[in-house]
């Protein structure tokens, strides 16, 4: 029982750190067993050089969240209110810089178990819009997935996409870069 | 109440007001046995404002397929075929003369009447009695063109069929029907969020698209005759690419739950969700055969988008096109017989056109951003979207790619997401 539980948080571990860095075609690796300890595992995992370091750390203030007149998902100072997570051409790889992003929304979404959040994936103006609408949702799939990882559950999630309809940058060569995107946004933004 | 009863007159007015103007037709090229017509100014003309031949000159000619005769200089413009003169227009080379008439009758209403004649033979080829409001000039003229069409091509004639598209002004999106030249647009519904994919019911009375007016797509179906509107799909995740089966029963759409697009069917009236692909990989742009028994799509089951096909009630899909990277958004040939699509074209997006029974692809269309490919009812004609200066426009292209047509719109919006609706009864 030890054994196989040290096994999957290691699988777990393995799979989250991988998430970043291959693209999320991955299988998740059964998420309903991620939801209690991972979290806090792979915050120490990577080290990601940087400004966000200080901000993740607000995000365990998260847990007060229910104060009035402090919402985290507001606050301009806090990662929270980072909601966009952009994308390679062509790709629906969510980067390894978006890590404390992603982690700092799975733990606020733990925290508050009632809470709901939409991933919205965008793309670039290229193709027919139908097409693309499905490759945005691949993006929005893929952040949910990262977001799985860390033991967030698909009810508190859904996935949507605006395809190409919010592209604002007129593409030329690889441009664009904007557009390819996919958007947090939770319940009473 | 009456400030807003003023408000909505005006709105009215407005858009009637921009209405015959909205979208300008430019065409080039031409059929080479293009056949020589005239079409003799109706007597009766000051009955109504819209001149009546010109509409339907301008409906021939912008087929490609007639060269519609100089009328101006003639001595003898006859309004019956009893004063048709046939000597002076077979010395013209005209093969056919319509002459007609309108007149005011009871009620406010007109009657009109025209005949088509044949020159050579002298003998009445078409004629019909036409009892209207004022209103209904433009689509009389519209039917009279497609009786010509049909009595001398053979095939069914469009003019009297109706086309919908997106426009995008500002930030406002709307879905639009206009009749087949462009006139005469009516809106369907507007938002300020986006709506796309529109697609006509078989019979022509409804019309299904996506709205993400809920911040998510979701799948409308709305009657254009009573204007009332339903959701046929909000499931979780995105709900979007409505496609009619044939016989009206049902739709193809696509949903996502929390996963990647796949191909469902849904009952017209709602219900009965029925998942027809399931994959791993994209699933999309569902349309149906004409004869209702399969179910074309694009998918990147295989790498990059491709068309497949799949029984429509589900089953095993099996690829239909290999040539290229790129194909997307099939539409088929009202007979069944040929394939419209998307192909990316070295960085180029294009309207191609592949023979089923022989696989031979044909690109069709000139632009780099090109698409929404649309046949119409009779499958001569594809509509399409492209894009003019950065702007979204509509052009048609005839299916043998001799006659090309572009729709600008003249307020200055974007117009986008062609769908050509049946045939006129």
């Amino acid at each position: 029982m030890n054994l196989q539980l040290s096994l999957s948080a290691k699988l777990i571990a393995i799979a989250v750190t991988s998430i970043f860095l291959v693209a999320c075609k991955s299988t998740p690796i059964a998420p309903a067993k991620v939801e209690d300890k991972s979290p806090a595992q792979p915050a120490a995992t990577q080290a990601d050089s940087g400004a966000d370091t200080g901000a993740v750390k607000e995000v365990v203030i998260d847990s007060t969240a229910n104060n009035v007149g402090n919402n985290p998902l507001k606050d301009p100072s806090n990662i929270l209110s980072k909601r966009n997570i952009y994308f390679d051409f062509d790709s629906d790889a969510v980067k390894s810089e978006y890590r404390p992003l992603v982690e700092a929304h799975a733990k606020y979404m733990l925290a508050h178990p009632d809470a709901k959040m939409v991933i919205q994936g965008n793309t670039d103006e290229r193709g027919t819009r139908e097409y693309n609408l499905s490759l945005g949702q691949r993006r929005s799939v893929a952040v949910k997935k990262a977001l799985n990882l860390l033991g967030v559950q698909d009810n508190q999630i859904e996935t949507v996409s605006y395809g190409e309809e919010k592209a604002t940058q007129n593409c030329s060569g690889d441009a664009c870069d904007k557009d390819r995107r996919a958007d947090i946004v939770h319940t009473g933004d | 109440m009456k400030l807003f009863r003023w408000m909505l007159f005006c709105a009215i007015f407005l858009t009637a007001s921009m209405a015959n103007a909205a979208l300008e037709i430019e065409i080039s090229g031409g059929g080479a046995q293009q056949i020589p017509i005239a079409v003799v100014p109706f007597g009766g003309a000051g009955n109504t404002k819209d001149n009546i031949n010109e509409i339907i000159a301008a409906d021939l000619h912008r087929s490609g397929l007639f060269r519609v005769l100089e009328t101006r200089g003639m001595a003898n413009l006859p309004t019956t075929p009893a004063q048709i003169k046939y000597a002076e227009w077979a010395v013209l080379q005209a093969q056919a003369i319509t002459v007609g008439n309108v007149e005011s009758v009871a009620g406010g209403r007109l009657k009109v009447s025209f005949q088509l004649m044949d020159v050579l033979k002298q003998t009445q080829l078409a004629g019909m009695d036409y009892q209207i409001a004022p209103s209904q000039t433009r689509t009389t003229a519209h039917k009279i063109a497609d009786i010509i069409y049909q009595k001398l091509t053979g095939q069914s004639g469009i003019f009297a069929s109706r086309i919908a598209y997106i426009t995008k002004s500002g930030k406002r999106y709307a879905l639009q029907v206009a009749d087949a030249d462009g006139h005469s647009p009516q809106t369907v519904v507007s938002s300020n969020e986006p709506l796309i994919s529109p697609s006509w019911s078989p019979d022509g009375t409804k019309l299904a698209y996506v709205s993400f007016e809920k911040k998510k797509p979701v799948i409308f179906v709305q009657s254009l005759t009573s204007g009332s509107r339903e959701i046929l799909a909000n499931y979780k995740g995105n709900n979007s690419a409505p496609a009619w089966s044939p016989d009206g029963s049902k739709l193809a759409i696509v949903l996502t739950y929390g996963a990647n697009s796949q191909i469902y069917t849904i009952s017209s009236s709602g219900g009965g969700l029925k998942q027809i692909t399931k994959s791993s990989a994209i699933d999309t742009e569902p349309a149906f055969s004409p004869d209702g028994n399969m179910i074309y799509f694009s998918s990147d089951r295989g790498g990059k988008p491709q068309i497949y096909k799949v029984p429509a009630d589900g089953g095993s899909p099996s690829r239909v096109t290999f040539e290229g990277n790129y194909n997307v958004s099939p539409r088929f040939s009202p007979d069944g017989k040929s394939l419209a699509y998307i192909r990316n074209d070295g960085g180029k997006f294009r309207v191609a056109m592949q023979d089923l029974a022989s696989g031979q692809v044909q690109l069709l269309s000139e632009g780099s951003q090109d698409e929404s490919p649309s046949f119409a009812p009779n499958g001569r004609v594809i509509l399409y979207a492209t894009k003019v200066r950065g702007r979204g426009a509509l052009a048609a292209v005839s299916s043998d790619g001799k006659v090309r047509q572009r729709l600008n719109d003249a307020t200055g919006g974007d117009v986008r997401e062609p769908a050509w609706g049946p045939l006129a009864n």
